[in-house]
């Protein structure tokens, strides 16, 4: 433990004391891995990941599937887009709560303590949250299939869906980190997931059509973002309409990370 | 002589009150410098804003030589921190924790690697390496804590606490690796609640109260100050006491008194004890406890505050009395 050894940051740092791009990259990889390894030690984290979306697609084809569409499969069919949308959406709560863990435990003081750069927490755990959804939505996928769903698009068609639900997930994660950064503990992010996002995508077309529902309720539904990702994302995979809600959907992510992003890192450099 | 660490006039507000009120605190190269101060004193601050964590509201300082605001990336490059509250990854291994740092600082992964086992290896954390740190004593935690502020080699090191709420074996234990550290020429700044810590340790002790400092010198320079030592003596019989008071005034003056069934007094002497034994002994006052004891916290306060130390408990590192400030007005040059 000699002292007299020169400090080995400098490699990763200007003169200026600024972090090297090249740098930066790294430690956005290192951040990343360390938020995988987690799950090693986290076996809670593992049941969200893979039991949870398991559950919802068991129970959804089975319980509902047939007063909805005459027989589970059926509704399997459709209700599947609608499953992994909202999936994917509880998923990208686990942004903030993450960063609100690391905020509330320390984690991040020593973070900030290194020299790094500043980004690399922030992005390290986006990086981490959208692989972690991938596997998520290659589970819910490989289930489906096997429960009885078929893909009706072109590989290019079902890799475009999951294109587009990565990119809103990402739009959404800027909300995610902003209140990962106000809110005072993780219980509380987690219940603003859950009173926010269920009826978010309830009031939907990700598990019925609209037209079954009152018209001041299908005004909405509508409109709700969920909506168009929901059809947009069942009809890259099993066709149907696809211009018009890819176009919505894009627009929506433009338009949430327009009003989130520097709101969200306005909160982040203010507490990192 | 050379500074590792340089404030001037530090300020820091959070909202209404006023964590910092101007504190100035230099520590030379190669030394301790203990913080020493109740809850809320500011002593957090002091860190937070000399490891680059919060920007001062005013004032200024340097850190390795570097101004801790305009080149906040050269500091953090040459200090480690390590918290009050042990901030290691709990859902990491001590190892993980370790080969994390180690990475983020630059390392190629094998140095990485090895500078991690060595690391667990040199705090006796070895066995546990490969445990997740949720599982950790809080004496394992806290060493892990250091063992990551040290990943880098750094020549200055921020101790917060280091100590607060271990038993008294993990205590002497850190109290051990600080002094390897010290002798290995690293600075360290080590905030601390307890005198007896900032006796055992610090070179050079800043006492802050309030947001500024009240007091500072060498331990031994403060404890002539405020009376190093306490005897405390208990007569066999309680119709003894006033008896031992009157004699006790007699060779320590008016700081003699009576606390329950205790006589103390502050000895500044060596001469004192002794003394003050044989007047008992001459008048036949049977002693039935005699304890030498060093000045605790509150007594230091008291000495220099007028006040004891409770009374300035306030909430973390938002203290600082506004009624307090009115001969403040330094204004900033941060930004």
């Amino acid at each position: 433990m000699s002292a007299a050894t020169a400090t080995v940051a400098a490699p990763s740092m200007a003169k200026s004391g600024r972090v090297r791009p090249a740098a930066a990259l790294e430690q956005t990889a290192t951040m990343a891995w360390r938020n995988l390894v987690q799950i090693k030690h986290n076996p809670m984290e593992l049941i969200d990941l893979s039991v949870q979306p398991v559950m919802f697609v068991i129970l959804f084809t089975y319980v509902f599937g047939g007063q909805m569409a005459g027989s589970p499969k059926e509704y399997l069919q459709y209700a599947l887009a609608g499953l992994i949308v909202q999936n994917a959406l509880f998923g990208t709560l686990s942004t903030g709560i993450g960063l609100n863990t690391d905020l509330t435990k320390g984690v991040f003081d020593r973070l900030r303590s290194l020299p790094i750069a500043r980004i690399a927490p922030l992005l390290g755990r986006v990086v981490a949250d959208t692989i972690k959804q991938v596997w998520s939505l290659a589970l819910m996928f490989g289930l489906g299939v096997l429960l009885g769903f078929r893909f009706h698009t072109s590989v290019g068609s079902v890799l475009a869906g999951v294109g587009l639900l990565l990119l809103f997930t990402l739009s959404m994660a800027w909300m995610a980190v902003l209140i990962g950064m106000v809110a005072s503990d993780p219980e509380k992010v987690q219940v603003f997931a859950f009173t926010t996002m269920m009826p978010l995508t309830f009031t939907s077309s990700a598990f019925v059509r609209e037209d079954t529902m009152p018209g001041w309720l299908q005004a909405w539904v509508k409109v709700n973002p969920v909506s168009h990702l929901s059809d947009a994302f069942r009809g890259l995979t099993t066709g149907g309409e696809v211009a018009s809600p890819v176009l919505w959907t894009l627009v929506w992510a433009a338009g949430i990370a327009a009003v989130f992003a520097p709101l969200a890192m306005r909160a982040y450099r203010a507490r990192s | 002589m050379t500074y590792a660490i340089q404030a001037e006039g530090l300020v820091k507000r959070f909202k209404e009150t006023e964590a910092l009120a101007g504190v100035d605190l230099v520590a030379r190269t190669g030394t301790v410098l203990g913080v020493l101060g109740p809850n809320g004193a500011g002593k957090t601050t002091a860190v937070r804003i000399l490891a680059t964590l919060l920007r001062p509201d005013g004032g200024r300082a340097l850190v390795g030589g570097h101004d801790v605001v305009r080149e906040a990336g050269l500091v953090r490059a040459e200090v480690g921190l390590t918290g009050q509250y042990a901030a290691v990854d709990e859902m990491l291994t001590g190892y993980e924790n370790l080969l994390m740092i180690g990475r983020l600082l630059g390392l190629p992964r094998s140095e990485a690697k090895a500078r991690a086992a060595e690391l667990l290896e040199s705090f006796r954390l070895s066995h546990a390496g490969g445990r997740a740190a949720k599982t950790f004593s809080g004496g394992m935690r806290r060493r892990l804590d250091l063992a990551a502020s040290l990943v880098g080699r750094p020549r200055i090191l921020f101790l917060d606490e280091p100590t607060t709420g271990l038993d008294p074996h993990s205590r002497g234990e850190l109290w051990e690796i600080v002094r390897g550290l010290v002798g290995d020429g690293v600075t360290v700044l080590l905030t601390t609640q307890y005198l007896e810590e900032a006796d055992q340790l610090a070179d050079d002790i800043v006492v802050i109260d309030k947001g500024r400092v009240i007091a500072d010198g060498t331990p031994d320079e403060l404890k002539s100050q405020v009376g190093g030592q306490v005897l405390q003596v208990r007569p066999l019989s309680p119709e003894d006491l006033a008896r031992t008071h009157a004699l006790m005034a007699e060779a320590a003056g008016p700081g003699a008194k009576i606390e329950g069934g205790v006589v103390t007094a502050p000895v500044n002497d060596p001469a004192m004890m002794p003394a003050i034994v044989r007047r008992l002994d001459q008048e036949g006052v049977a002693v039935g406890e005699l304890a030498l004891r060093r000045s605790s916290l509150d007594e230091v306060f008291l000495a220099l505050t007028g006040r004891r130390a409770e009374e300035t408990d306030g909430t973390g590192e938002q203290a600082g009395d506004p009624a307090d400030e009115r001969d403040f007005e330094k204004v900033g040059m941060s930004a």
